[in-house]
């Protein structure tokens, strides 16, 4: 069976008026049925990585690849069509803020019912049905109301969990998850990443999970990539994070403050030339 | 220790709604108080209603001993200071940091501007080749010490501090949580700090405040937070996912 994701010496650069900016520097990455987690500072390339999956880049994104592949298919050559079938249908994508993702003027039921004929075709009271009982999976206690609501009205917990419900409805085989939580409070976070984590296990789908939250990160995936300045500085399974080798993830490990193990001083991570190289 | 703030019984309004519902807390000076909740508990309401930035407000407020009333005076600014989350969003785009550490000078009269700007960007450890740059050739991390400075120009007293890592890369976040406990020590100012960060607010606050629904439900010596020594089940929920996700 072929990995669900299959990339090997991605680069990714921006034309500007300087020349060419890289921001992606050769990565290498398979994920399967599995929940791995890329992980990185602001400006480490985990996003612009995802999204090249998707074929999502700006257009001022030069993107080549040695491979770069979804279930075989060739995303770098693949046509509009093939990746129609594949973005949304194949593999989901749910971004940080509900609330810039989602239409204004449009109710949470309306935007889950036209995801799911988009992709499944059927009439728009089957679709209503169907957006409900969507609702219901991503735990929502009153699927109906919240189907009539309109996102203003939802928290941001309740907006994202609309979000994985529209992701939901084509059955995809993966999910990208671009720093899901990072606009939620913690028991919401914790929340909505466990609905996420249950319904890949329970779907048997691939989970790429981006944040730049580490511990988070770990808690809930299987194996974790750290990215820095566009390349993979290690990759190993989320249950040996704590013996991270690279000085990289040990120093985003040890910078955060901790409230069993109080510090005076929080070490400063010292930036090594030799990691861009 | 002589008490720096104390706010008693505090209720701020939003039109006919009211969000904080009677908040009591004092600060020593030169101490940290931390004030945590989830969104919309009503945190930073207390924080703008204390910085004179919400005046429909209604119970005591004192600096000092001072009692403060809903329009403050100039002299109110000069001790009292605000470092918001967003450092994208708190410096003017169009005014270099020379400009942004420049303005809070003029407000107040100060003169000897140019060893001041100076003097300001070697305290937060920010590069004499910043000065003449716009916020938008800074990194996340730098702006937010420029938005330290610019608190700091006018040699306030007390720093009120909203979410001030919170947009920030750990690594960086790091680095402006120890400037911010230096610069405290040098100058024995008084913090009051709101995060939604349990272990943020805990590294520099020896008193932790809990806010929920606009209401104070417990206050607690970060020492007892960190061993559990807990009293509210609000408290308990929050301290057990900072553990459990930490």
């Amino acid at each position: 069976m072929n990995p669900l994701v299959d990339m090997a010496g991605l680069h990714i650069a921006f034309r500007t008026p300087q020349g060419l900016a890289p921001a992606v520097r050769g990565v290498t990455m398979r994920v399967g049925r599995e929940k791995l987690g890329i992980v990185g500072e602001s400006g480490s390339g985990k996003s612009l990585t995802a999204r090249a999956i998707l074929r999502l880049l700006p257009r001022t994104a030069q993107v080549t690849a040695d491979r770069l592949q979804f279930d075989g298919i060739d995303i770098l050559r693949a046509g509009e069509r093939q990746m129609s079938a594949i973005r949304g249908r194949r593999a989901g994508l749910i971004l940080q803020d509900p609330k810039h993702a989602l239409n204004p003027v449009m109710t949470a039921g309306a935007q889950i019912a036209e995801a799911w004929r988009m992709h499944k075709g059927g009439s728009a009271r089957h679709a209503a049905a169907a957006a409900v009982d969507l609702l219901d999976q991503v735990l929502i206690r009153d699927p109906a109301r919240v189907a009539g609501s309109y996102p203003h009205e939802l928290s941001g917990g309740m907006g994202q969990r609309v979000m994985i419900a529209m992701m939901l409805a084509p059955d995809p085989e993966l999910l990208i998850a671009d720093e899901p939580t990072s606009a939620l409070d913690a028991t919401v976070q914790a929340e909505i990443l466990r609905l996420i984590e249950d319904l890949v296990s329970r779907r048997g789908m691939g989970l790429l999970l981006i944040s730049h939250d580490l511990p988070l990160v770990g808690h809930f995936c299987d194996r974790v990539a750290v990215m820095y300045a566009g390349r993979v500085l290690e990759e190993l399974p989320a249950r040996d994070l704590a013996r991270a080798q690279h000085p990289y993830t040990r120093g985003l490990l040890d910078c955060m403050p901790s409230l069993l193990h109080p510090r005076d001083q929080l070490p400063i991570m010292v930036r090594d030339p030799a990691w861009l190289r | 220790m002589a008490t720096m703030i104390d706010v008693n019984a505090l209720r701020v309004r939003f039109g006919p709604t009211e969000v904080v519902h009677g908040v009591s807390f004092s600060v020593p000076r030169g101490a940290s108080f931390g004030l945590v909740g989830e969104s919309g508990s009503g945190k930073s309401t207390v924080l703008r209603a204390l910085s004179g930035l919400n005046p429909d407000w209604s119970g005591h407020m004192a600096i000092d001993g001072a009692v403060l009333t809903p329009r403050r005076s100039r002299a109110f600014y000069r001790r009292v200071q605000m470092v918001f989350q967003d450092p994208y969003g708190s410096l003017h785009p169009r005014q270099t940091v020379d400009q942004a550490l420049s303005e809070p000078l003029i407000v107040h009269g100060l003169s000897d501007q140019d060893a001041r700007i100076r003097r300001a960007l070697a305290d937060v450890a920010l590069p004499l080749g910043v000065r003449f740059r716009y916020p938008h050739q800074l990194s996340g991390g730098q702006r937010q010490r420029v938005a330290i400075a610019r608190a700091l120009m006018a040699g306030p007293e007390v720093l009120l501090l909203d979410e001030p890592t919170s947009a920030l890369d750990v690594s960086v976040q790091a680095e402006v949580l120890n400037l911010l406990r230096a610069l405290q020590t040098e100058r024995g100012l008084t913090y009051v700090l709101v995060s939604h960060n349990l272990a943020v607010v805990a590294h520099l606050c020896p008193v932790v405040a809990v806010m929920q629904a606009g209401s104070l439900v417990e206050t607690l010596a970060t020492d007892d937070l960190r061993a559990g020594r807990i009293a509210h089940p609000y408290t308990a929920g929050l301290r057990a996912l900072a553990v459990e996700l930490a």
